[in-house]
């Protein structure tokens, strides 16, 4: 369970996103999770440009707790108007005006960049003290998801972005199609868990229930993001068992693209696994230096940090630029110990990459003063 | 970039962050707060001192970036560092750049 107030409110109320191409079942996604008695205390923001809004039924069930964005698309020129109406819930909320919400949906067109949605909630002045970033869930048709991979590189950002991908209309399309789908988005994003929205065991609670941030659930949400480097890992040892190769005496980097499948998208998703562990203030600058100057590229960074002098790690994610605060978990979530860290990006060099990560954070401090003499 | 600036520019960076449960924050106190800022300092011109650039503490609150033609400015915070000491330098600090890398190299041995 999150901190919460007297109100029992939470000290910061996540904010999860609802992102996918137009037409991969959004709406419906939104409408199964607010019917979920377990996500009844859930206010909602829609963002109806270009979309079909919810039914009338919906909006009038939880009319309260809903806004309806009206400027189009959620980007950059109306950021003032989403945070202005997160602003008026929250207001509202701690007047009684209305039920006390402990968590905020955000649904998104779906031509939108996730990331100006997401800054808003970190930028803004007010609801970064009261708001935290939770999950970004996004949705894939199963029907036309490939094309719309191959076709539209909102599509594919959308996908590398997810904490959770929820794959739709699985009972449309046929079993090939959907395994052939869920190998490219797993190849785009290995972190993201993917979930079938016309399974029996979908759960829309268990969907959005617990994040990092969420103390019972941390760990297990750590454990989604390294599960696809595991079985890779495994696939490659058993592949290569009788190379005479050991990866456990020394710092590596894990790459995912030595699959010649994993070149067919601008997006592919690599792993550095580090065994020694880390000095946090040089991983800090690197990490940061490296966003700012890449933050482009660079969709998705999820790490389990072994940080120098902490017998538990640190977690650290991040969308592009926007880095959440890091997390110190309570023990490590396996007897694996090793830093790990999985970037999922465009067209970066991983070994480029890890050769910087060597330099500037596993390398022996240097003084200051003895570089002057050198640039 | 618009949408960076505000992110970037709050006091809360993801390397100072609030303190709130379960947050990995280092700076407790102001004992721990000078040491991190000290060890901070001092890491950063490990990078800066590649591109000519140096970084000070002004006040315990902010820091003093300086080039070594006496240009300075004052930076807020880590945060806002990498804008103003690619602008100070007048080139991007690119810590993928073959020839950083191979100038760090070899000052690591």
């Amino acid at each position: 369970m999150a901190e919460l107030n007297e109100r029992n409110i939470p000290l910061f109320t996540p904010v999860n996103l609802i992102t996918g191409f137009l037409g991969s079942g959004k709406t419906t996604l939104l409408k199964r999770m607010l019917t979920s008695s377990a996500l009844a205390d859930t206010a909602v923001l829609i963002n109806e440009f270009g979309e079909i809004g919810l039914d009338h039924e919906l909006i009038e069930r939880i009319d309260d707790n809903m806004v309806l964005l009206q400027s189009g698309c959620l980007c950059c020129t109306i950021r003032g108007e989403l945070a202005e109406a997160i602003r008026g819930l929250d207001e509202r909320r701690a007047t009684g005006e209305i039920s006390p919400y402990r968590r905020l949906i955000i649904e998104s067109t779906g031509l939108a960049d996730p990331l100006p949605i997401l800054t808003t909630i970190t930028a803004d002045p007010v609801l970064r003290h009261h708001y935290r970033l939770g999950l970004v869930i996004t949705t894939v048709d199963a029907v036309n998801g490939m094309t719309q991979l191959d076709r539209q590189p909102e599509s594919r950002k959308q996908a590398a972005v997810a904490d959770r991908l929820v794959i739709t209309k699985t009972d449309l399309a046929s079993g090939e199609n959907v395994e052939n789908l869920v190998g490219r988005l797993r190849r785009i994003n290995p972190t993201a868990s993917i979930v079938h929205a016309v399974s029996k065991n979908f759960d829309p609670e268990d969907l959005i229930g617990g994040d990092l941030f969420d103390i019972a659930s941390k760990t297990r949400e750590v454990r989604h993001w390294f599960e696809d480097e595991t079985k890779s890992l495994e696939q490659s040892a058993r592949n290569h068992h009788r190379h005479d190769h050991d990866h456990h005496h020394h710092d590596h980097a894990h790459a995912n693209q030595h699959d010649p499948n994993r070149h067919s998208d601008d997006i592919s998703a690599f792993h550095l696994i580090f065994e020694r562990p880390l000095d946090w203030t040089a991983f800090g600058l690197w990490l940061s230096l490296m966003l700012h100057r890449h933050g482009e590229a660079i969709l998705r960074v999820k790490g389990l940090l072994a940080i120098q002098g902490e017998p538990a790690p640190v977690a650290v994610h991040g969308v592009q630029q926007l880095v959440h605060p890091p997390i110190h978990l309570e023990a490590w979530p396996s007897m694996d110990r090793r830093t790990r860290i999985v970037i999922i990006g465009k067209g970066l060099d991983e070994h480029a990459f890890r050769r910087s990560f060597e330099a500037f954070v596993l390398a022996p401090e240097i003084r200051a003063e003895e570089q002057k003499s050198f640039a | 970039m618009c949408a960076l600036c505000g992110v970037l520019g709050g006091k809360d960076h993801w390397t100072e962050p609030l303190k709130r449960d379960g947050v990995y924050v280092r700076a407790h106190d102001p004992a721990t707060r000078r040491r991190e800022r000290t060890l901070r300092i001092s890491a950063a011109n490990t990078i800066l001192g590649l591109f000519a650039l140096s970084l000070e503490d002004w006040q315990g609150d902010s820091y003093i970036l300086r080039t070594r033609t006496g240009k300075s400015e004052i930076v807020a915070d880590l945060a806002a560092l990498w804008p103003i000491a690619e602008k100070l330098a007048g080139r991007p600090l690119d810590p993928l750049d073959t020839q950083v890398l191979a100038r760090r190299e070899a000052l690591n041995g």
